[in-house]
């Protein structure tokens, strides 16, 4: 059975790509073959030029990935995981690093904790620092703020938009597709080991033509307009809320505004959603029976 | 971003693999150093004191001279071994093995550092074992350097042998038949607590089977200058066996075997 087919792929220096797709779409396996977990059994992958098996230690040595699990080794503390670490890239005298890494990812004050002393969010931060000891000059975090709170989360994602802005390229693989819509400038989504999609990130969201649409009504509303009806707007239970999806690409939007200026309905609020990789990344990965908009149709029937 | 290696003779990765090994097996040093200390003590203090005198000597030695060659090289294998098969079992257990596949480190680094790791323990609980004999019998030391050379080949058999079980194995309970069905077995069959001169004649020829008789019997001829197989021979056998696990280790981690996907 084939984990990836026909992936054609080029990362450019210095860029910060998202890798998005459901579970077992290949993203791990692919983002494992560059770091070498994993032996590919036909194609070719390079990093910056060198083949990653025949000149792996080069390829190595140019990568830095933090793995999907939290893996650990619970005989060693915090520093000492980190000088080991040091020591399996060829270095011995970047301390200085070490200590900013150690700062920056705020483990400073738990450098001589062991492992199992730490909680899930610092374990994931000293991931992030251990795949960051060398200075590699390509970053991959398979799901890096898993199980992070939002403050982590936030501060992960300063960081890489740091080590980003000093010239890293960085592969992203996520399942917060808000995280990748944040930092992303590229976006490739895979599934059953291809890519349905690649392209920047608006150009994607370009391709979603739904807006959601919410309106709130200042009094309960017995039933809505049949113009509005025929847009598709849904009233809720109680009667205050109406919202529908429309194309940006008909007249729909045109109808509802003109429906609104009349000035006839009790508008307390009006709210419209754009489409977000979300969306793009359920069109593109659902079977195509089940093809919905995600955010949009959600909140539509809502 | 660069990365600017340090300029060293010795490959620092391998020499962090050293540390990483010896340091882990210091952090447990009650399980991993005392333990098999205290265990040949008592071995010592039951079969020596206790039930030497019904064995007679052996080749003009008392029974407490014959016996702590045997039980040095019964802690030197199996601490060689334990301590590559289990550290690379706990690794692949809780993952970090990652950490080695994913850095730039050649085959033969990674082989050489667990299987120093592992001699280093061995040795040292050899070594232990040695010293702690020494209070209750002083061995002649008869081929000091013959000792060593066949300390140091046993030591890095087992910790090869090691390096093999922990790769191979997928789980702890695979890990646990070495131990149990090959070396404790073999261990005690290979004469440590007995000369195969005792033995009658077909149990003679099979225990000429078992290659730990041709190291413990070559121990003690380092220690004693007496042995039931020829000493050359066994340490001509084991530095060719060295060689060939060398080669099977460095082949498992070339092909990734039960390492990479």
């Amino acid at each position: 059975m084939r984990a990836l087919s026909g992936i054609t792929l080029s990362i450019p220096r210095g860029e910060l790509f998202g890798l998005l797709g459901p579970n077992g779409a290949g993203k791990s396996t692919l983002i494992n073959i560059v770091a070498g977990l994993v032996k590919r059994s036909s194609g070719e992958v390079k990093v910056f030029g060198h083949d990653v098996e025949r000149d792996y230690r080069t390829t190595r040595a140019l990568v830095g990935a933090v793995p999907q699990e939290l893996v650990y080794d619970h005989f060693f503390t915090v520093r000492q995981t980190l000088k080991i670490q040091s020591g399996y890239y060829g270095l011995t005298r970047n301390g200085d690093w070490v200590e900013e890494l150690l700062q920056r990812l705020e483990l400073k004050t738990h450098e001589n904790k062991t492992i199992r002393e730490l909680s899930g969010g610092m374990k994931r931060r000293l991931l992030v620092a251990k795949a960051m000891v060398h200075r590699p000059a390509v970053l991959i975090l398979d799901e890096p703020t898993a199980g992070v709170d939002v403050a982590l989360r936030r501060s992960l994602w300063d960081l890489v938009r740091q080590v980003h802005r000093e010239g890293t390229t960085v592969v992203l693989t996520t399942h917060y597709l808000d995280e990748a819509e944040e930092l992303c400038e590229r976006v490739g989504i895979i599934n059953h080991g291809a890519f349905v999609a690649l392209d920047r990130k608006e150009a994607l969201m370009q391709q979603i033509h739904h807006r959601c649409v919410t309106l709130e009504f200042s009094s309960r509303m017995a039933r809505l307009p049949p113009e509005l009806e025929t847009l598709g707007a849904k009233l809720s239970e109680d009667g205050i809320r109406a919202s529908m999806l429309v194309d940006r690409n008909d007249a729909s939007l045109q109808r509802l505004l003109s429906v609104l200026g009349r000035g006839e309905l009790p508008l307390k609020d009006f709210q419209v959603y754009g489409a977000g990789l979300e969306d793009v990344f359920l069109q593109l990965t659902s079977d195509s029976s089940e093809k919905t908009v995600g955010r949009g149709a959600s909140q539509a029937v809502s | 971003m660069s990365a600017f290696p340090s300029a060293s003779l010795i490959p620092v990765p391998f020499r962090t693999i050293v540390y990483r090994e010896v340091h882990r097996f210091f952090i447990v040093i009650n399980q991993t150093l005392l333990a098999p200390v205290i265990s040949a003590v008592l071995y010592l203090f039951i079969f020596g004191f206790s039930l030497g005198d019904r064995f007679g000597s052996f080749h003009g030695y008392s029974y407490l001279n014959f016996l702590v060659p045997g039980l040095v090289m019964m802690g030197l294998v199996n601490n060689s071994f334990q301590n590559p098969s289990s550290s690379l079992m706990i690794s692949k257990f809780e993952g970090n093995i990652v950490d080695i596949l994913m850095a730039p480190i050649g085959h033969v680094e990674i082989v050489l550092g667990y299987m120093l790791g592992g001699m280093f323990r061995g040795l040292l609980v050899g070594g232990s074992i040695l010293v702690v004999s020494c209070f209750l019998a002083l061995p002649p030391f008869s081929h000091p350097l013959y000792l060593v050379a066949v300390a140091l080949c046993s030591s890095a058999l087992f910790s090869l042998f090691g390096i093999v079980a922990g790769i191979w194995a997928e789980k702890f309970d695979d890990l646990a038949m070495f131990p149990t069905f090959i070396i404790t077995p073999l261990t005690y069959l290979g004469g440590v607590f007995y000369s195969i001169s005792i033995l009658p004649p077909l149990w003679r020829k099979v225990s000429l089977l078992n290659p730990l008789l041709y190291m413990i019997n070559a121990l003690r001829f380092g220690f004693l200058g007496v042995s039931d197989v020829n000493p050359f021979w066994s340490l001509a056998a084991l530095g060719i066996l060295d060689a060939v696990l060398f080669s099977v280790c460095l082949a498992m981690l070339r092909s990734g075997y039960r390492l990479r996907k």
